[in-house]
């Protein structure tokens, strides 16, 4: 593995440094010099030289270590809380059948808990031709190391060629291992999911640097490969029960399901208040809120349209909301179908973790508040008479 | 009680501004930090000796400037510190990066507890902490809200889930990766920061490893970047003026496919 520039190929001409995203060339004595403490590898700059005089050897050996060709169907890991599979997993079937159209090849989920029968049969109605069923006592909450064991055994022993589990708190601490452990490669967060249509491989778009830059990663000679989605970035598959599929029970010995890790106690928090990652609908608060009380307002108003209350990091850091209910760089990320933000100046480090929502509004006092410069629609005034009125307004519009 | 603690330099992303001319990320005189998560990291690792007794080591991969990182962990209260540096380890995605700092903190010698931030807030990926964990064979909780005890060589931990938290009991050593709610991290003191300047930093290449060199770098990433782009940014939409209830009712009609 090396990048190297040719010199006498190299006119000086800077397309590389553009087309760098890490800043890592310089052009010295009208020729490009890679700074390697900076240079990633990446290869952005290899397609952008047009006389073809940057070199960028990648690793092919690597491709002995798995038979490609043994590597069959696309995978998806329903997570269940509860004995309820999570709506996470029913997105990425949607996209799991996409992918198994482009490749010709079968849908299968792998469900682990404990009395899962009917759930399985929904996996089925929902997209999956196969469920790999692990049905234990000891799978009934999720464990890292059963999990990672048994998720472990089934990847090796039906070797599929994608495997998609969902970001979640459970799914990236599970999959981190698994990837690990059978040595593929896994890529976080994906928000665009496609097949290369000549080299029937999956195509892993996801934002780096906060949403700053976008990058497309592959994995070209490891098996299977492996990608998190986090919730609700792809569309929900719809049920049809006519779907038929087969329920495949896989049994383990209970010392393959032994965990090392004690799991004591559940504790549910966020009780009534609607978790704010699942969404359709945020209502969020900033510094314009002025006061913990104030939120009673944010709360009504998502009242009336099911929705949630998200804050900033400013309204949580002054004591008005919990931390649980952080929108930003150090929340929670969220993509809800309407976002309205009141009273919030619009921080960097706070649309990056809300600008990929479909629908933004903006109320702030401020005109020239940052949040205007994403939002779909936005209103200059005073959130105090503007969310009231907007309550009014949501409710008689949902009466008719 | 010995505790490594992880951590990573990273460009303070926010900072990292597009050129709309060219469409290339601008660089320039963006500062380097510590991962805002791997500073409770920290902090967590230094209560934990306060608590407990113990050295805390902290380790860094990355570039011969990431030392500066090592100083700053210095400063607030760890003991030790290694940077693992080496060109082999250029290009390095998740797997390979997990692979070699574990490597790293074998050769540390006896540990307890590993921590690391619950992510990194450039690739936001949070698979270094699982991954380490699972080349050193040893437990892991992912997303460690507080430690609660450590005692007979077993620590009970409330790991932050979507709902509220779980509370976990695991034996040590094992590793915890953790939220900004765990602590609130100090400032280095004076004495600190003289400390941190004069503290040695132990160098690490990869010849200094017990490493499989297919399995480190590129060469050893599964992954691999095939295009990086600009995404095309949002732009501000229609801004609506008027009384309140007008402008209330004109966005309530707006939105009412959605919201139904």
């Amino acid at each position: 593995m090396s990048i190297q520039v040719i010199i006498e190929k190299c006119t000086g001409c800077t397309l590389c440094v553009k087309a760098c995203p890490f800043d890592a060339i310089r052009i010295m004595d009208k020729k490009a010099v890679i700074d390697f403490s900076k240079c990633n590898l990446c290869g952005a700059c290899e397609p952008a030289c047009k006389l073809k005089a940057i070199l960028l050897e990648k690793p092919t050996e690597a491709g002995a270590r798995f038979k490609l060709s043994d590597y069959k169907g696309v995978w998806i890991f329903a997570e269940q809380k509860q004995g309820k599979v999570q709506s996470v997993s029913y997105e990425l079937l949607g996209k799991a059948r996409e992918l198994a159209a482009a490749l010709n090849t079968q849908v299968s989920a792998v469900l682990l808990g404990h009395q899962m029968e009917a759930e399985a049969t929904e996996l089925i109605w929902r997209g999956a031709d196969n469920v790999y069923l692990v049905d234990a006592r000891e799978l009934l909450n999720f464990q890292d190391d059963p999990y990672t064991n048994v998720l472990i055994s089934l990847v090796n022993k039906y070797k599929p060629e994608i495997l998609l589990c969902g970001a979640t708190t459970i799914g990236r601490s599970l999959i981190s291992r698994v990837a690990v452990k059978v040595y593929a490669g896994l890529t976080a967060d994906c928000t665009g999911l496609d097949i290369d249509p000549q080299k029937k491989i999956l195509l892993q778009t996801r934002p780096a640097f906060g949403g700053n830059i976008m990058a497309t990663i592959i994995t070209p000679n490891h098996r299977p490969q492996m990608a998190t989605v986090r919730h609700k970035v792809m569309k929900e598959a719809e049920i049809d029960k006519h779907r038929k599929g087969k329920i495949i029970r896989e049994d383990f010995k209970s010392g393959e399901l032994v965990s090392r890790t004690k799991l004591l106690d559940i504790i549910e928090e966020i009780g009534s208040l609607i978790n704010i990652a699942e969404a359709d609908i945020i209502v969020s608060g900033g510094r314009g809120m002025g006061g913990s009380e104030n939120f009673k307002l944010l709360e009504e108003l998502a009242k009336v349209l099911g929705g949630a209350v998200g804050s900033s990091r400013a309204a949580v850091d002054s004591g008005w909301m919990p931390y649980s209910h952080q929108v930003g760089q150090t929340g929670k990320t969220v993509c809800p179908k309407i976002y309205i933000a009141c009273g919030i100046s619009g921080q960097i480090q706070h649309l990056v973790g809300m600008q990929s929502s479909k629908t933004i509004i903006a109320i702030n006092k401020d005109p020239d508040a940052p949040i205007f410069k994403v939002a779909t629609y936005g209103i200059v005034g005073d959130l105090f008479e503007i969310v009231p009125a907007l309550i009014q307004k949501f409710k008689e519009a949902l009466r008719k | 009680m010995n505790i490594i603690v992880c951590i990573k330099q990273v460009p303070e992303t926010t900072e990292v501004k597009i050129n709309p001319q060219t469409n290339t990320l601008i660089r320039e005189g963006v500062k380097s930090i510590i991962n805002p998560f791997d500073v409770y990291a920290i902090e967590e690792g230094v209560r934990l000796k306060e608590r407990f007794g113990g050295k805390v080591t902290v380790i860094t991969m990355g570039p011969p400037q990431a030392e500066s990182a090592l100083r700053e962990a210095i400063s607030v209260g760890c003991d030790e510190a290694v940077l693992v540096s080496d060109r082999a380890f250029a290009g390095s995605d998740t797997w390979a990066s997990s692979y070699t700092l574990s490597a790293a903190i074998r050769k540390v010698g006896s540990f307890d507890v590993v921590l690391c931030g619950k992510q990194a807030s450039d690739g936001d990926t949070a698979q270094v902490g699982p991954g380490i964990s699972m080349h050193l064979d040893i437990p892991q909780v992912t997303y460690v809200k507080k430690i609660e005890d450590i005692k007979d060589n077993a620590a009970r931990v409330e790991r932050m889930t979507e709902e509220g938290y779980d509370i976990i009991e695991t034996p040590l050593p094992a590793l915890f990766t953790v939220v900004k709610e765990i602590n609130e991290p100090r400032i280095a003191s004076l004495k600190g920061m003289m400390r941190a300047k004069q503290a040695q930093v132990i160098h690490w290449t990869a010849k200094d490893l017990a490493l499989e060199h297919d399995k480190i770098g590129l060469t050893g990433s599964p992954t691999q970047v095939l295009k990086i782009f600009t995404p095309t940014p949002r732009t501000a939409g229609q801004m609506l003026h008027g009384e309140p209830h007008d402008v209330a009712a004109r966005l309530a009609e707006l939105l009412k496919n959605e919201v139904i």
